[in-house]
């Protein structure tokens, strides 16, 4: 038996349309994550205990369940209450909330990491609570909560694989079906693996340009 | 009588169970330095806080001239003010933090226009103007580029005062803004305070400095467990025969000025 990697390469274009789909899907899934996330550790920081509370379930059962049942439940479970959504919307919006309950986490100990005087200096000179959380908060706790928000983004990366469970065209999917037209499964696991892998080397080389862009002011 | 620039009346302050300030009653005059001493705990800081509205009073009422701070009364019941009200009242003051909280992300300059940014909505270059006329005020013009962590703690207070004075409060208040300094960097910090005093600015200093609670103060508040003892002139209160417990009081700060009084 012998490694035949001629006959996955030959379906470049096919391959690239996955990869487009995987980065498009983690990309944008991984803003809104991080968007919504950061709602949600607001409004339980803010909100009151009531808010902090109701809050807390979502975001225990997200963390508490696999991403594949959550995926399997929107998708499958979603139309008997009328949630029909085609593959890609599926997937984007499965790893949005997933993630959601990630980032949430993480910038809940953001907030906890900014001393209280810094906001109260901000209370002092009339800035609104949400100039305080914008222009103080946000950006001191930006060097706290990049290292695992770019280890997030990381995971969520290697969680899409999963979406070509429910059929979304992404690369797990296009490979998977190239290898076992062309006889060449392990083969396109291989070029799989490799490929996500420089994908998940290049998002930890943008974090590091990051932090050390913001490592400017701390001494 | 002209009307005082705060005046706290029936204050009370409980932690839980424990009773941190007791019905403290106290009027703050216009265009003078009032310090507040006491021995640590005795809530001197929380009484300040209160005067910002950083802490809120159990009870009793506290006015930022004339008007009512944190709290309005109707029909004899306490109501808690809007978030917009009580910014209106607050901008009449300046806070100044023993650990400064300047903002580790922004420059010297940054620090001092953020508010006059986003809060008085001045353009960038008009905010700038004018935090470096404040800057300017406090000696720390050459240092506007640089960020907190670049700068000694004389010079993050001075920074730190430029931001409070830069929203032209008509009263500022200082907990005890050269307790965290090495002690050769608190003359920096005492000459600004001392030059804003003659200026005529109202100020309440929370401070452990004697000498210059004498030298400067015009009046003297003396807190202890969560009672105001006393409130005179330094004159009065430093001169002998004193209150026995400001007595025990001044015999742990003779290094920090006290000596001037034996
Ligand atoms: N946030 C708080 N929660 C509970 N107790 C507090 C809090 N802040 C201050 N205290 C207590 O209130 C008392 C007075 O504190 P403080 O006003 O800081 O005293 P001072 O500034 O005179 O040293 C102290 O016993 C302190 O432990
Ligand atoms: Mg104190």
């Amino acid at each position: 038996m012998s490694f035949d990697f001629a006959v996955i390469l030959a379906k470049g274009p096919q391959i690239l349309a996955g990869l487009g789909v995987t980065i498009l899907i983690w990309v944008a899934g991984t803003i809104l994550a991080a968007a919504l996330g950061f709602l949600v550790a607001t409004a339980r920081r803010y909100g009151g205990r009531l808010a902090d509370l109701v809050l807390s379930v979502p975001v225990e059962v997200l963390r508490g369940t696999p991403f594949l049942v959550q995926i399997f439940l929107l998708y499958f479970g979603g139309p008997y209450i009328g949630l029909r959504l085609d593959p890609i919307a599926a997937g984007l919006l499965g790893l949005s909330v997933y993630g959601a309950a990630y980032y949430a986490e993480i910038f809940r100990a953001g907030f906890q990491s900014v001393p209280p005087g810094h906001s109260e200096a901000a209370d002092c000179v009339g800035l609104t609570r949400i100039q305080t959380i914008l222009h103080v908060q946000l950006p001191e706790m930006a060097l706290l909560v990049l290292p695992p928000s770019m280890n997030m983004a990381v995971i969520l990366l290697k969680e899409t694989a999963l979406l070509s469970l429910i059929t979304v065209p992404e690369m797990t999917m296009t490979v998977q079906a190239i290898g076992s037209q062309q006889y060449a499964f392990v083969e396109s696991i291989v070029v799989l693996a490799l490929v996500y892998w420089a994908l998940v080397e290049l998002a930890n080389f943008l974090g590091r340009v990051a932090e050390r862009r913001l490592s400017t002011y701390s001494a | 009588m002209t009307q005082p620039a705060i005046s706290v009346r029936n204050v009370s302050k409980r932690f839980g169970e424990t009773l941190v300030l007791k019905d403290i009653n106290l009027e703050v005059p216009r265009g003078q330095v009032s310090c507040l001493i006491g021995p640590s705990g005795s809530g001197k800081s929380t009484l300040l806080r209160c005067m910002a509205f950083l802490e809120e009073a159990s009870a009793g009422m506290i006015e930022i001239e004339g008007e009512p701070l944190g709290f309005s009364e109707k029909d004899g019941k306490r109501r808690r003010q809007t978030a917009a009200e009580l910014r209106r009242t607050r901008s009449k003051i300046g806070m100044v933090f023993q650990q400064f909280n300047l903002w580790p992300h922004m420059t010297a300059l940054g620090n001092v226009s953020m508010a006059l940014r986003r809060v008085r909505g001045l353009s960038r270059k008009d905010a700038e103007e004018r935090a470096m006329a404040q800057l300017v005020k406090v000696g720390l013009e050459a240092r506007a580029g640089h960020y907190p962590s670049q700068l000694s703690g004389g010079q993050q207070q001075r920074v730190a005062i430029a931001r409070a004075l830069a929203l032209d409060p008509t009263i500022m208040l200082f907990d005890e803004p050269t307790s965290a300094l090495d002690p050769e960097l608190t003359g920096e910090v005492l000459n600004v305070m001392r030059a804003l005093a003659d200026e005529g600015m109202t100020m309440v200093v929370v401070t452990h400095e004697i000498g210059f609670a004498a030298s400067v103060g015009n009046n003297v508040c003396f807190l202890d467990h969560g009672q105001l003892l006393f409130h005179d002139t330094p004159e009065a209160v430093f001169a002998a025969p004193r209150h026995p417990r400001l007595e025990q009081f001044l015999d742990t700060y003779l290094d920090r000025g006290a000596q001037m009084l034996r």
